[in-house]
């Protein structure tokens, strides 16, 4: 379904992404893992089409989208949960998600009544304005925003990140209801024994190269892995 | 007359001009919300759009009926402030995205000479009369009430109402709050942000032009430096607001009006100017993101 292919990205002189190459086959829960500053972020901003590849190739769906339009993409399927969640503040829950349709011609009450029964917090605070809600809540809205656009493949960056272990249990068992509805996972964590638990298959990321991969049983029980990024 | 009735007139009148510059606040505040600048070449959008009323009421007016020349005058001042607006973004600012602030900045300074030098060179230096029909006054509880304000007040509201209504509930209104608060997070959306931009631009300008055939109706004169302290105010106004802010450049326009009136009605109108600045500065010395600064609740 999504196939990077060497590729390298650059921040002015900075090389982040040193020709790594992944595939993402429909129907899989996929995981990158691996440090800060690995470059987990750069990948994913780089085939959204937020940042642009300096050589290599991204096609999904069969189709080459290393140089399309960010905009253009959510179209064809891809969606984004971004680092830090990234919903909008000052805007409401409702117009948050209403955000995440506004590619399909009309935000189906389908749409949003599904996302609301998944998350009911968000129904119940759906005039409120964003900024308002918990950390917990704004994880749950921008994981629900995502899913409003209906994505083929829904790519996650540190969905766990700053939140109690009890709700990041329910993250990934929402990745996991998303998963079963059909929407294939790419899912970048730096918590490895999370992600390692629920990928089918994962790729371990140091400055900006692959530098193991797996499933994620594998890479789990692997020594190495162990080591640097289970504790031991 | 009465206290009161000296008291509503100054109020009116403080109104009229307040109206106007809350229009022309709203292009600053709109555009500052969506890309960060100080769009310094927006006063002189009015400038061009009062010599287009200028142009359709001299020129073509001898060839068609006065009510048709007048309508021509209107489209020609909304919709060339409008083009001119997206042209400037799309020519100027557009390919400094990501340099700067302060390029941007200077850039915008450098556009508004442009229009002003242009203007004289082609037009010339000397005020153009614009001959826009005249109002009636209307008489109402013993007072008389300028025509024009009544129009400059109601056509505001009607504007303010449109524009409220078009950022809270339509979908390229929703887009724009979008990308004015996270272009990256709008553009994953699937939000074009270029064309949210420039209809961020096309709505901020069209507003300077409506303001421009006020004004002008008001004070019929079109000479190429009449943008500067009509746009200097009615940024004054928008940081008293709240730059970035809708209904804060509304008020704050309102506001910059009424002040100054009540300031000549007391027979100090040599410092009116000079009490718009002070404002200026008493604001952003204690309240530096405005009346209706946005709060900034961010968390980790
Ligand atoms: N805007 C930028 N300009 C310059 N360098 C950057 C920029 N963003 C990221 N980098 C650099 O690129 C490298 C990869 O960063 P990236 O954000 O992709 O890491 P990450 O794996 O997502 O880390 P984290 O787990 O902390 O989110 C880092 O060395 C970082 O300093
Ligand atoms: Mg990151």
């Amino acid at each position: 379904m999504l196939e990077v292919n060497n590729i390298n990205v650059y921040y002015g002189p900075i090389h982040a992404i040193k020709g790594v190459s992944f595939t993402v086959n429909e129907g899989e829960i996929v995981s990158l893992i691996g440090a800060n500053g690995a470059g987990k972020s750069t990948i994913l901003k780089t085939v959204s089409g937020l940042l642009r590849t300096k050589t290599g190739g991204i096609t999904f769906m069969g189709e080459d989208i290393s140089s399309a339009k960010a905009h253009k993409l959510v179209h064809k399927g891809l969606a984004q949960v971004p680092e830090g969640r990234r919903i909008f503040l000052r805007m409401s829950v409702r117009e948050n998600l209403e955000m995440g349709a506004y590619t399909q011609h009309e935000v189906t009450h389908a749409n949003l009544d599904d996302v609301y029964a998944r998350f009911p917090i968000l129904k119940e605070r759906s005039r409120q304005v964003a900024g308002t809600l918990s950390g917990g809540e704004q994880q749950m809205l921008a994981m629900g925003r995502a899913m409003m656009s209906h994505p083929k493949l829904l790519m996650l960056d540190e969905p766990s990140m700053g939140l109690a272990p009890i709700l990041v249990e329910q993250v990934f068992d929402i990745i996991r209801v998303f998963h079963d509805m059909g929407t294939t996972i790419l899912l970048v964590e730096q918590n490895a024994s999370m992600a390692l638990a629920h990928a089918d298959r994962a790729y371990v990321l140091e400055t900006g190269r692959v530098t193991l991969s797996g499933t994620g049983a594998e890479l789990a029980s692997s020594e190495e892995i162990k080591k640097a990024y289970l504790g031991g | 007359m009465s206290f009161w009735q000296l008291a509503v007139q100054q109020l009116i009148n403080g109104l009229q001009s307040g109206s106007i510059y809350a229009l022309v606040a709203l292009g600053y505040s709109m555009v500052y919300g969506i890309i960060t600048l100080l769009n310094f070449a927006h006063g002189d959008i009015i400038m061009v759009g009062s010599y287009l009323s200028w142009f359709a009421l001299t020129s073509i007016a001898p060839f068609v009926p006065l009510p048709v020349a007048v309508v021509i005058a209107i489209a020609m001042a909304i919709l060339g402030c409008m083009v001119l607006g997206v042209t400037i973004e799309f020519a100027a600012y557009r390919p400094l995205r990501k340099s700067p602030r302060i390029s941007l900045l200077i850039t915008a300074i450098g556009v508004s000479y442009l229009l002003q030098n242009t203007a004289q060179k082609f037009i010339g230096a000397s005020a153009k009369m614009v001959p826009y029909p005249r109002i009636p006054s209307v008489n109402f509880a013993g007072l008389t009430i300028s025509g024009v304000a009544i129009l400059c007040i109601a056509v505001t509201a009607a504007c303010m109402v449109g524009l409220t209504l078009l950022v809270k509930k339509s979908k390229s209104g929703k887009a724009m709050r979008a990308v004015s608060e996270d272009a990256d997070a709008a553009l994953l959306m699937g939000v074009n942000v270029n064309s949210t931009i420039s209809f961020t631009f096309a709505i901020g300008s069209a507003l300077a032009g409506v303001g421009s055939i006020l004004f002008i109706i008001a004070y019929p004169q079109a000479s190429p430096f009449m943008g500067g302290m009509l746009g200097l105010k009615a940024f004054v106004a928008a940081v008293l607001g709240g730059i970035g802010s809708i209904p804060g450049a509304m008020i704050g326009g309102l506001l910059i009006g009424v002040i100054e009136s009540l300031v000549s009605a007391v027979g100090l109108s040599v410092w009116k100017e000079g009490v718009v600045f002070a404002i200026l500065i008493v604001m952003l010395l204690f309240k530096p993101a405005g009346i209706m600064g946005k709060p900034t609740t961010e968390k980790v």
